[in-house]
C-alpha cells in the first residue's frame, strides 16, 4: 500500500490532481460570478473568499514539512511550490477586489489607506512579503541565490502567515471563531518547526561525544 | 438633502412584490422567456417561488413627508443580508436562524420616568397612529447601505402617550432574548440582551421611527419582526431590533456595541464621514448590489433635520 502511495505521489498525476483541487475554489468563484450569484454584497463576498483561501492555502503550504517529516513521505515536498504559488494567486485576487471596488485602482488613495489602518497595513505587508517568494520560487533562482540563502527568503512565508492571520482577527467585529481558528493553526505549525529545531540543535552534541568510528 | 414631499405613490402601489421578492430570477425568465417560448411556464415558477419566500401581511399605509427619492434596494438583498447577532454573526445567518422565531402574541413594556407607565400589545401599537410609509437611507457602521421602505411612526407618539417626567433624559431600549430561540447568539462575542439608548430629545425627534413593517408588510422575523426602531441618521446598530422594552431615565443607558468596545461604537454613532472608525475609513460605502464606494453623507443625508440636536458639541469626542 505505501510503496503504491508514495509511487502515485512521485508522479505526474499527483501534480496534476493537486493542481485541479487547487483550483477548484477559483472555478467555484467564477461559476458564481457568472450566474450572479454573489449574495448582496458581491464585492465583500470575493473579498472574503479570496481571503479566506489565501489564509487556507498558506496553512497548507506551512503543512507540508510537517507532514512530510511525520509521515516520512518525502514525497510531499513536490506539491509545495504548487500550493505557496495558489496562495500568492489568491492573495492576488484579494488584493485587486481592494484595489479596484474599494480604491476605484486610485493607488495615492490606497496608499493613504495602508499608511492609516493597521489592519490594512498588515495585510498589505504581507501581500508584498509574499512578491520576492513568488518570484524566486523556480529553481533557477534556488540555484541563483543558493540553498541556505533561498531558504532563509522563504522563510518570511512564516512572517505572512502571522500577519495574514492577524489581518483577519483585526478585521472582525465581534466573533472572532474563524481568525482564531487560522491563528492555532499557524501557531501548531510554528510551533512544530521551533521544538523540531531545537530537538535537532541537541542532536548533533550528543553525536559528537560518540565515537565516530569503530576502532 | 433630498427630502421630498410624497410623489403619490407608495412602495407597494410601484412594484409588484413578485417582481421584487426575486429580482434576479425575475430578469433570467425574462431572458429565457425571449429565447424560449414557455413564458406562461417560467412565469408560474417564478410566482410560486416568491410566495414561499416571506409570508408578510400586507399593511395599509399613508404617505408621510420623511422620504427620500432614491432607488429602493431589492427586498432579497434586505431580507438576506442582516445584522441580526442574536441569530448569527454571519449576514446569511438570521435568515436562515430566524424562522421558528415566534413574535405572537408580543408585548412592549413603556417605563421608567413617565407619568403612566404602560405595556402595549403588538395590536395596541399598530394601531396607536396612522402607519406611514417612509423611504430612509440606512448606513451599516460597516461601510454598505441600503435604501428601505418602512413603515411605522414616529417614537414620540408613544413617548407624548406615556407623558415623560422631567426627569427623564435618554430613552432605554431591550431586544428580545432566549437563548433557546437564539443558540448561534452564544458565539458572537456580544452581551445580551441586545441594548440601545438614545438621548429624549433625539429620540422625539420625527425622524425617529417606530417600525413594524417595510415593502408593504410585517416585518420579516430576520429583519427585526414584530417592532424595531430605524433611526437613519445614525449608525444601523442603533436600530435596535424585536423590542420589548422601552425605558425613560435620567442617566445614559449603556449600549451593547460601546461595551463591546467602547473606542469603536460610541453612544452617539452618528454617521460622520470625517470621524473614521479606529479600523476603517467612514468617507465612503457601497450601496449593496453595486460595485464601487459612494461619498458618505453627514448625518447620512440627514444633516437639515438632525444637526442642531448637536449644536457646539464636539464630534469626535461624542462619536
Amino acid at each position: 500500500m505505501l510503496p503504491l502511495l508514495r509511487k502515485f505521489l512521485a508522479g505526474w498525476w499527483a501534480k496534476a490532481l493537486v493542481f485541479s483541487l487547487a483550483l477548484l475554489p477559483f472555478l467555484r468563484i467564477a461559476w458564481r460570478v457568472h450566474r450572479g450569484n454573489l449574495t448582496a454584497n458581491p464585492v465583500e463576498f470575493l473579498q472574503h473568499q479570496t481571503g479566506d483561501w489565501t489564509l487556507r492555502f498558506l496553512i497548507f503550504t506551512l503543512s507540508i514539512t510537517p507532514f512530510r517529516k511525520l509521515l516520512d513521505l518525502p514525497e510531499l515536498i513536490r506539491f509545495r511550490r504548487m500550493l505557496g504559488l495558489f496562495a500568492f494567486f489568491y492573495v492576488s485576487l484579494h488584493f485587486l477586489t481592494y484595489l479596484g471596488p474599494d480604491q476605484s485602482f486610485n493607488f495615492a488613495g490606497m496608499w493613504k489607506d495602508v499608511v492609516k489602518r493597521p489592519f490594512i497595513t498588515v495585510g498589505f505587508a504581507a501581500f508584498l512579503l509574499l512578491i520576492p517568494l513568488a518570484l524566486t520560487s523556480t529553481a533557477g533562482w534556488i540555484r541563483r541565490l543558493g540553498g541556505k540563502r533561498w531558504q532563509a527568503l522563504h522563510r518570511s512565508i512564516y512572517v505572512c502567515a502571522c500577519l495574514g492571520v492577524i489581518h483577519y482577527y483585526w478585521l472582525v467585529k465581534s466573533d472572532i471563531r474563524k481568525p482564531v481558528f487560522y491563528g492555532a493553526l499557524v501557531a501548531i505549525l510554528l510551533v512544530w518547526r521551533a521544538v523540531n529545531r531545537l530537538i535537532k540543535r541537541k542532536a548533533p552534541a550528543v553525536a559528537h561525544t560518540t565515537p565516530l568510528r569503530a576502532s | 438633502m433630498l427630502i421630498k414631499k410624497p410623489t403619490g405613490l407608495t412602495f407597494s402601489e410601484t412594484t409588484p412584490k413578485s417582481v421584487y421578492v426575486n429580482r434576479r430570477n425575475f430578469l433570467r425568465g425574462l431572458g429565457i422567456a425571449g429565447a424560449a417560448t414557455v413564458v406562461g411556464q417560467r412565469f408560474a415558477s417564478i410566482l410560486s417561488l416568491s410566495t414561499s419566500v416571506q409570508a408578510g401581511t400586507k399593511l395599509a399605509t399613508v404617505k408621510s413627508a420623511y422620504t427620500v427619492d432614491e432607488k429602493i434596494s431589492s427586498y432579497n438583498d434586505v431580507t438576506h443580508y442582516n445584522n441580526f447577532y442574536e441569530f448569527g454573526s454571519e449576514k446569511s445567518d438570521p435568515a436562515k436562524n430566524a424562522q421558528n422565531f415566534k413574535t405572537i402574541p408580543w408585548t412592549v413594556s413603556v417605563e421608567g420616568d413617565v407619568k403612566t407607565p404602560r405595556k402595549f400589545s403588538l395590536e395596541e401599537i399598530m394601531h396607536l397612529a396612522p402607519l406611514e410609509e417612509r423611504i430612509y437611507r440606512h448606513r451599516c457602521v460597516e461601510r454598505w447601505s441600503i435604501v428601505v421602505p418602512w413603515i411605522g411612526y414616529s417614537l414620540s407618539t408613544i413617548l407624548k402617550l406615556v407623558e415623560p417626567l422631567p426627569t427623564a433624559k435618554y430613552v432605554a431600549f431591550q431586544s428580545f432574548y432566549d437563548l433557546r430561540v437564539m443558540p448561534e447568539s452564544r458565539f458572537t462575542g456580544l452581551d445580551y440582551p441586545y441594548v440601545e439608548g438614545l438621548r429624549l430629545d433625539e429620540a422625539m425627534h420625527p425622524l425617529a421611527l417606530l417600525c413594524v413593517g417595510m415593502y408593504g408588510e410585517t416585518l420579516p422575523n430576520q429583519d427585526g419582526a414584530p417592532v424595531r426602531m430605524v433611526i437613519p441618521w445614525k449608525y444601523g446598530y442603533k436600530s435596535i431590533k424585536s423590542i420589548v422594552k422601552i425605558k425613560l431615565q435620567g442617566g445614559e443607558p449603556p449600549t451593547s456595541w460601546n461595551r463591546q468596545s467602547s473606542h469603536e461604537y460610541g453612544f452617539y454613532s452618528n454617521v460622520n464621514p470625517n470621524v473614521d472608525h479606529p479600523r476603517w475609513s467612514q468617507a465612503t460605502e457601497r450601496r449593496l448590489g453595486e460595485i464601487f464606494m459612494h461619498k458618505t453623507l453627514m448625518f447620512n443625508g440627514y444633516a437639515d433635520q438632525v444637526a442642531s440636536l448637536y449644536a457646539g458639541m464636539d464630534l469626535k469626542k461624542f462619536h
